[in-house]
């Protein structure tokens, strides 16, 4: 089960369409693939080179350069894990273990296939509420081997949001 | 802004992501479906946030004196906050009293933030109410040489962290030659321990579109641009809508606009140029400087880059005077800093207060100590690039020379708190490693300085060779700190010696018998 439409190149062009023209096009033309089609499909290279007049080897590395696109459809689930030093100073590094030892998940491994990934983010700018996620879209606080374990099940985010410090 | 008797009462509840996070959600539809149970009509405005992170969700009603706080509520709070009376529920436990009565909120000085969590932030009528676009208006009635002098007698200096005077940017912007220049926002927040920028987007947009306005008429720019972070979906959703209102009511368009981008989670975007390279479609690769952005930046053309909060500081400035601001603070800081309080600690959030106030009195005072009750051992001030500082330097205040002084950097305010459990080797080696992940590649002490260093902080860690590798450390990071390009290989060395100066003791720990193999 997706949240994402599955690859089509017609729809991919009338995507585009609506981004030429504007200056900078590329970012946005990214983002508007990946939003709806949850990756960026390797025949989109070519269409957005045409459509940003930029070269195929520049959208390629354009691609490769940001950590946030992604080559290949992504899990039903995506927890971001936040990493950086406030959330280290509460304990996200302990989390590290727990998704591995109790949960069997490796970080920023890939998971071809999986329900259920868990990657590594650089800060949320939850930074007084953490260890802090990023889960749908949503963010979550106070993130425990408990919380964890939950969002991992496929908890609604909501659900876990609610529950008490 | 109290109201008679008979109207119905405002319940003010947080939509920042922050309050979010923790349930506010929740909150707010527990309090809608019980009000619709007992038959009390409620006006529910969502807000921002007022920065007290660890009283979230706070929930505000109107009362006669001013708005009355509780928090941090949950779901099952709200049917026995009912039972005591609510909007009018003084006797519950939870119930805070004044909001303006906090004492983390009495102490402050709110001038960037006066609005935040105090208005509905898409309401431009609610924005207008306080105080908004009257900088706007007192801007376009000056000559752009006299908004540019304005700004500069006010001592405003970049909010973003490298601390440069805006004043003087934006006089090299009007001073260049150009059929087209450009504002670029630069909303790409990475700095783990800062979400100053996340909390002023989400809880007060129109701030900063109008201190873009005011930019492009001080230089000349028709065209704004904000670079917003990926990492926060919540801010992309409130500015796509402020913008759109900002557009519809004529703030926006005509004479200047604004278009928002996202970046796509890249740490070294938020370097100004290769943010820039970001903004035109390419890798976020730096660029050499010269040229500057301000006479060839955007698409070659003279750029203001500005970091939120300098941009949101600007309408303040126009509406109350640049003495207004250059009055508060101390030395060459300026007016407020927005204090962000973070990681190990009690009572998290932000506090806008003059340059100057000290470490302790922030942690301690507004911070509430660690979170775990342990004792503080080190403070990480200024992001990842920032040093580490140890206990006894907390009484260092919060400015930028001081802060230099003290061999560290104040960057965007942001504080992370640490207690005794950690092991400043292995944060050491997290900077290296955060370097190696997020450097551009452009320069080779960054690109592979960074890579060296993880491996030689694990060589130390491990017990190899220690005063061989101790040697190589500052050789390489006096490398990196002399020749690399930009700030993310030239700053990595701080947090990295910083550790090494003032907690030697983690580098010499006995290695475990079963490592040592």
């Amino acid at each position: 089960m997706s949240r994402h439409a599955a690859w089509n190149i017609e729809v991919a062009r009338s995507l585009l369409d609506g981004l030429q023209g504007q200056p900078g096009a590329v970012l946005p033309m990214l983002h508007a693939l990946q939003a709806h089609f949850g990756h960026i499909h390797p025949e989109a290279v070519a269409l957005v080179a045409a459509a940003a007049n930029f070269s195929r080897a520049e959208i390629h590395g354009t691609i490769s350069f940001y950590h946030d696109f992604r080559t290949a459809p992504p899990p039903a689930r995506l927890i971001r894990l936040c990493r950086a030093e406030a959330c280290q100073a509460v304990g996200c590094e302990a989390l590290v273990e727990v998704a591995r030892t109790r949960l069997g998940l490796e970080i920023d491994a890939p998971q071809p296939g999986g329900e259920v990934a868990i990657e590594t983010v650089y800060c949320l700018g939850n930074c007084a509420l953490g260890p802090a996620a990023l889960v749908d879209g949503e963010l979550v606080a106070h993130l425990d081997a408990e919380r964890l374990a939950a969002l991992c099940e496929g908890a609604p985010v909501a659900a876990v949001q609610a529950l008490p410090a | 802004m109290t109201r008679p008797p008979g109207v119905i009462p405002r319940i003010f509840i947080p939509r920042d992501a922050a309050a979010l996070s923790v349930g506010a959600q929740a909150v707010a539809e527990a309090i809608a479906a019980e009000a619709a149970r007992r038959g009390i009509a409620l006006d529910i405005v969502r807000t921002g946030t007022r920065g007290l992170l660890w009283l979230e969700p706070l929930v505000e009603a109107d009362g006669a004196d001013g708005r009355i706080a509780y928090g941090p509520l949950r779901p099952a709070d709200i049917p026995s906050l009912f039972e005591a009376g609510f909007p009018h529920a003084a006797g519950h436990p939870l119930c805070l009293g004044l909001t303006e009565n906090l004492p983390w909120l009495r102490r402050q000085y709110r001038l960037t933030f006066a609005r935040v969590g105090l208005v509905d932030p898409l309401s431009l009528d609610d924005y207008r109410a306080h105080g908004g676009l009257a900088g706007l208006h007192a801007a376009r009635a000056l000559s752009p040489a006299e908004v540019v002098a304005r700004v500069a007698a006010s001592g405003l200096r970049g909010r973003g962290g490298a601390g440069f005077p805006t004043g003087i940017k934006w006089r090299t912007v009007l001073g260049a030659d150009a059929a087209q220049k450009y504002i670029v926002c630069n909303a790409d927040e990475g700095d783990s321990g800062t979400f100053a920028d996340r909390m002023l987007i989400e809880g007060d947009p129109f701030s900063l579109i109008e201190g873009m306005a005011i930019a492009g008429h001080a230089v000349g720019a028709s065209q704004g641009f904000i670079y917003l972070r990926s990492e926060y979906p919540h801010a992309e959703h409130v500015l796509r809508q402020a913008l759109a209102a900002a557009r519809e009511a004529g703030v926006l368009g005509g004479i200047f606009d604004i278009a928002l981008r996202m970046g796509a989670g890249a740490y070294i975007c938020g370097e100004e140029t290769a943010l820039l390279e970001s903004l035109e479609g390419r890798r976020g690769v730096v660029r050499a400087k010269p040229p500057l952005p301000a006479l060839a930046g955007l698409f070659g053309q003279p750029t203001v880059v500005n970091n939120v909060l300098s941009l949101a500081a600007v309408p303040w400035i126009m509406a109350h005077g640049a003495e207004a601001h250059a009055a508060l603070g101390t030395g060459r800081s300026r007016g407020t800093l927005a204090v962000q309080l973070a990681g190990n600690i009690r009572r998290g959030g932000l506090f806008e207060l003059p340059f100057g106030i000290t470490l302790r009195a922030v942690i301690e005072d507004f911070g509430g100590g660690t979170r775990t009750g342990r004792p503080v051992r080190a403070v990480q001030v200024g992001g990842p690039l920032g040093a580490y500082l140890p206990a006894h330097l907390l009484d260092t205040p919060l400015d930028y020379e001081a802060l230099a002084g003290a061999g560290g950097m104040l960057g965007h305010g942001g504080i992370v708190v640490f207690d005794d459990t950690v092991d400043m080797a292995r944060q050491a080696r997290f900077a290296f490693e955060f370097c190696a992940k997020e450097s551009c590649g452009k320069c080779t002490p960054c690109r592979i300085g960074a890579v060296r260093g993880v491996e030689t902080v694990d060589r130390i860690i491990a017990g190899t060779d220690r005063a061989a590798n101790l040697a190589v450390l500052d050789d390489l990071t006096a490398l990196m700190t002399d020749a690399s390009l930009c700030a993310m290989g030239g700053l990595t060395p701080l947090p990295v010696l910083s550790a090494l100066r003032h907690f030697p003791e983690d580098f010499h720990r006995p290695v475990p018998a079963d490592a040592a193999a």
